[in-house]
């Protein structure tokens, strides 16, 4: 095989060097959860395990940090629901007005979260409708449900017909067929789906800083606290999500490579 | 988009149903309309309501600001008048943003998606550093950034010292640092549409060219650049988007001044601060519009099938 011309060291070192930038600000965050902070937490101070052991003295950041997680699990819960339904009706059902639904569909992806954010605050504004938990769930079922709708539609797509057309001969009913074999076999694809979502529930400012009124969630606090310092506390949860968050994708991702192993041995 | 990068664990191909139509259209229906109805009040709905309130005129007379529908076009000339710089900025910012984030993304998702293919575990553990940022909070991350760009910090003393920046010249507050920061905020939606574009690239058209007696400078120009292009389209607009309308990089309580304030920090003072709802709407219609004419362009080149 020929060589190309990148030669053999450079893209690799390159790569090393475009993950530690990536990388920086986490180790930074990560660093900082352990600094012994008084009023800003900029300066290195000393290394204390305080902020992780009482991770809810800094005032209002659990609070903060509880109301983001009901927030992300109500909204996933609903947009997981209704992004799946119409994810098997794009790739099951034949029907007019398809690509009028697929740029419906499409458009929220599109537009900027500023403006999803304002156009929502300025028909909340207009119905006189009180900012609160619920204008921010309504947010963010809305932002969610197209990236649910995408994520559901490539494990639909993939999913054989046939496996259902052989239920249904065996004489199962449209909802048994539903339930013990369409549904376990997109499962996969929902779980995804409902990850993904809690993802950019979870770390959603702009818009919910459009429509939250006085309710205060994680990245909404992180966002106030700037201006007079942030605690390292802050810090803490922020990297205790990271961690979590990466432990999962870990798991999923060494899971599928042995499944795959697992197949090409018994081929 | 963005999330095909990580449906290729399972390497599936779609089926084609022998009778996709399956069912009644009135299944179909009640399996679209609860999403789509959704959509309809809390996202079309919305977009009106943004377009009518940026033609209300606001009535000071009383002391309270009372809001009145009307068709008032002048505060589009007003916006444009009072905030065009700040309007302008945020399109040069994002354009700019979206460059360095391409050409630091492509050798990336080249790696991953070329070098790296016959490795499926290391590839995908790549992916996962290269959404890692992603998994911490976005706030936190870019606060960091100004942490380590502070004022005081070892890095601004050094330059300091070496003479790139003046004694009293700083990072935070300049375009360079907000540039820098929205940069660095979105290249995941850079790298994973290169990535699933590159990951499909047969490897063999490139030794086709090889063959031919181009040198690798012109194999990539004619062969592998091009045949990348969707990846690159898709990238350029996740990546356009969401920093035009961005306004916590730029925003003073990170790594912006007064002397970057974009599009999205006049919205938010207008809408949370001065109550200045029209000027705001208006504010997010021309961004809007903005916006949609590259969508078009996008939908023209490829068509809404692609779009999902």
């Amino acid at each position: 095989m020929r060589k190309f011309s990148f030669g053999k060291y450079a893209l690799p070192v390159y790569a090393v060097l475009a993950f530690t930038y990536l990388l920086i600000p986490i180790a930074f965050t990560f660093v900082f959860s352990f600094n012994d902070y008084r009023r800003s937490n900029i300066a290195w101070r000393g290394f204390t395990f305080d902020n992780w052991t009482s991770v809810c003295e800094a005032q209002g950041v659990c609070a903060a940090f509880g109301t983001s997680i009901s927030i992300g699990l109500i909204s996933t819960v609903i947009a997981t629901t209704l992004g799946t339904m119409i994810a098997i009706a794009l790739v099951r059902y034949r029907f007019k007005f398809r690509s009028a639904v697929s740029l419906l569909l499409f458009l929220p992806m599109a537009t900027p979260e500023l403006v999803l954010g304002a156009g929502l605050a300025a028909q909340f504004f207009n119905f006189g409708t009180e900012m609160g938990f619920t204008t921010i769930v309504i947010a963010h079922v809305m932002f969610c449900l197209s990236f649910v709708v995408v994520t559901v539609k490539a494990r639909v797509a993939s999913l054989d017909p046939a496996l259902e057309e052989a239920a249904t001969d065996l004489y199962g009913s449209p909802s048994q067929v539903f339930w013990k074999v369409t549904f376990p076999l997109l499962l996969p694809g929902i779980m995804a789906a409902a990850l993904l979502s809690f993802a950019l529930s979870f770390d959603d400012f702009i818009i919910t800083y459009f429509n939250s009124g006085p309710t205060e969630t994680f990245p909404k606090f992180v966002y106030t606290a700037a201006s007079k310092g942030l605690p390292g506390e802050a810090n803490v949860i922020g990297i205790g999500v990271f961690l979590l968050a990466i432990a999962i994708v870990l798991m999923i991702q060494i899971r599928s490579s042995i499944k795959a192993k697992r197949l090409a041995s018994v081929k | 988009m963005a999330i095909a990068a990580f449906g290729h664990s399972g390497g599936a191909k779609p089926h084609k149903s022998s009778s996709p139509s399956r069912g009644s259209g009135k299944v179909a229906l009640l399996l679209l309309a609860p999403g789509l109805l959704y959509l309809a009040i809390f996202y079309v709905a919305p977009l009106f309501s943004l377009v009518l309130t940026s033609l209300q005129t606001i009535d000071y007379s009383t002391g309270v600001p009372v809001y009145q529908y009307g068709f008032e076009i002048g505060n589009y000339v007003n916006v444009i008048s009072q905030y065009g710089e700040q309007v302008g900025r945020s399109f040069i910012y994002a354009f700019f943003a979206t460059i360095a984030a391409l050409l630091i993304s492509y050798p990336l998702a080249y790696f991953i998606g070329v070098k790296a293919r016959r490795f499926p575990l290391i590839q995908s553990l790549m992916l996962t550093l290269v959404i890692a940022p992603f998994f911490i909070s976005f706030l936190l991350r870019t606060f960091a950034w100004k942490q380590i760009f502070s004022n005081e910090s070892w890095i601004v003393t050094t330059l300091q010292s070496i003479g790139v920046l003046a004694s009293d010249q700083y990072l935070v507050g300049t375009p360079f640092l907000v540039i820098f920061g929205l940069t660095y905020n979105f290249i995941p939606f850079m790298t994973l549409p290169l990535y699933t574009s590159l990951e499909r690239l047969d490897i063999r058209y490139l030794e086709a060219g090889a063959d031919l007696y181009a040198n690798p400078r012109k194999v990539f120009r004619k062969v592998t650049l091009p045949l990348s292009m969707p990846g690159i389209v898709s990238g350029t607009l996740l990546t356009f988007i969401p920093i035009a309308g961005d306004y916590v990089n730029a925003s003073g309580l990170f790594l912006g001044s007064t002397q970057t304030s974009m599009l999205g920090n006049v919205v938010e003072s207008k809408f949370l601060k001065s109550y200045d709802y029209p000027t705001a709407s208006a504010l997010s219609v021309i961004l809007m519009g903005v916006i949609m004419l590259l969508v078009t362009f996008y939908v023209r080149k490829s068509g809404t099938d692609d779009l999902l």
